[in-house]
């Protein structure tokens, strides 16, 4: 099972159709603090790049986009409780949504871990 | 998430390789390359200011001194009264338009008898001494500080650590200066800040500034803080941010400033906007900066349009964000004068979503200033 990653720091991995997203662990280290978590409603329709959920920190309130168009199946609503999660573990158990793939193409166009990992370098 | 945007040159303080060492996230703010944060975060670097002492890097800042007797010329410019203001103390004030609004906030210290020191927002100093030497009488001489850093330590354990490299400190009632050694260098140090806390702001040689910060730093109780808590916690204690919470279109007595208005120039007027900022605190003026308390945990941020009952746009939050020492999300906004009641109940509309407020008393956390 291989992971894909946005240039917006967003992270998604599929198994059986359904998406699994999440923000890395660079979007987390740039946000700071997270003190709030809002989740797409579980059947909502996304669009790839279009706004999904929202994270914010002390400072800033920043868009989660999605990786790819879809259904939301599944959110994981522990995180609005406890936000800060998303600085502890935000590749893991701190995943954000899930999506059924209405094309899964859009995925496979995405970065590689390796790609991403070059382009985050990029960055500085 | 959006990715930060490219570098352009920016200018540095003289704690710019400090503040790499440490770790800091670095940002440009006002033209400056600032420290938004240190590896401990805004929420740590928040709470351990409340709980016990912070050092803020505030080089950004305008320091300028007038020479010369420029009592008159400044109270032209500003409702403080700047006259009765005694060697070695300071107030708060505000550069007014002829309309009443906010050129810049500022604080103003007596340093010698002819001599006033201002501080003023980084973002407005070009636009501050243009206005000044506009203004100021001719025998007044405005010397601009470029060779000066400036350093805040705030919370309160401040006045023990300070006290330990300056006797005595500890006794210097707020809103009052003093020169002073420290550690060899010459400085001039408040008792003031922009927290809510107890504290100082240091003004010393930039070649001192480094060896200073580091000497407060290595104390047990001091760590370093970023912009980004100086942020939380000014928003904590209700203090206007220039360019958000004021600016040319909020007068001082909207921004509910009326406070730092002197008595005698309430009376007698004689600075610029003195028709409507005397005419406001005659008879209430339209609308008010008021304190709102979210009921739920979803931050309101500036900009967010603030609902009546009605569910009519009534007014915009003009700072918001999470308080660390609430945990919860608090804001600041305008609200028309009949909506500005503590208690009120008003909703801000967050991504389009109703969401409930209530106007509360500022400031959202007790200030603890030594008085003396």
């Amino acid at each position: 099972m291989t992971r894909h990653f946005t240039k917006d720091h967003e992270w998604i991995e599929v198994a059986n159709g359904i998406g699994t997203v999440g923000i890395t662990d660079y979007a987390q280290h740039a946000l700071g603090d997270v003190v709030y978590v809002e989740l797409p409603a579980v059947g909502k329709a996304l669009v790839q790049k279009q706004e999904a959920a929202v994270v914010e920190s002390v400072k800033a309130a920043s868009d989660v986009f999605s990786p790819a168009d879809g259904a939301v199946t599944g959110v994981n609503g522990g995180l609005a409780d406890e936000p800060a999660r998303l600085n502890g573990d935000p590749e893991g158990e701190a995943w954000m949504f899930r999506i059924s793939l209405a094309k899964p193409e859009q995925v496979e166009a995405l970065m590689d871990e390796a790609a991403y990992k070059t382009f985050c370098e990029g960055l500085g | 998430m959006q990715n930060p945007a490219p570098d352009i040159p920016l200018n540095h303080t003289p704690l710019d390789t400090l503040h790499r060492e440490l770790g800091a996230k670095i940002v440009s703010f006002a033209g400056y390359a600032m420290p938004v944060q240190y590896p401990a975060g805004v929420m740590k670097e928040h709470l351990h200011t409340r709980r016990a002492a912070g050092l803020f890097d505030v080089s950004h800042m305008g320091q300028v001194l007038l020479h010369g007797d420029a009592d008159a010329a400044l109270e032209a410019l500003t409702p403080a009264d700047i006259s009765a203001l005694p060697r070695d103390r300071m107030r708060y004030t505000q550069f007014t338009t002829e309309t009443g609004g906010i050129i810049d906030d500022l604080m103003v210290t007596r340093r010698a008898p002819a001599m006033l020191q201002l501080v003023v927002n980084a973002g407005g100093k070009a636009e501050d001494l243009n206005h000044l030497s506009a203004h100021l009488t001719s025998g007044v001489e405005i010397e601009y500080l470029a060779d000066q850093a400036l350093l805040a330590l705030q919370g309160p354990q401040a006045a023990a650590v300070l006290a330990r490299y300056v006797p005595g400190i500890d006794r210097m009632p707020f809103m009052t200066g003093m020169s002073a050694p420290l550690l060899g260098a010459p400085a001039y140090i408040t008792r003031s800040g922009y927290t809510g806390e107890d504290g100082y702001e240091i003004s010393i040689p930039n070649e001192n500034a480094e060896p200073v910060a580091r000497t407060l730093l290595s104390q047990a109780e001091v760590m370093p803080i970023g912009l980004g808590a100086r942020d939380s916690l000014r928003l904590e204690a209700c203090m206007c941010l220039y360019g958000h919470d004021i600016d040319q279109s909020t007068t001082p007595v909207e921004a509910n400033l009326a406070w730092s208005i002197g008595k005698r120039r309430r009376e007698q007027g004689g600075f610029k906007g003195a028709e409507t900022i005397r005419r406001q605190l005659a008879d209430p003026p339209a609308r008010l900066r008021v304190a709102l308390l979210p009921a739920d945990r979803t931050p309101a941020r500036d900009g967010t349009p603030i609902l009546d009952a009605g569910g009519a746009v009534v007014g915009t939050v003009t700072s918001g964000g999470f308080s660390p020492s609430l945990d919860r999300p608090v804001a600041m906004g305008y609200v028309p004068t009949h909506l500005a009641f503590p208690g009120t109940e008003l909703t801000l509309s967050v991504r389009g979503k109703p969401l409930a407020a209530k106007v509360v008393r500022m400031p959202f956390v007790p200030t603890r200033y030594f008085r003396g």
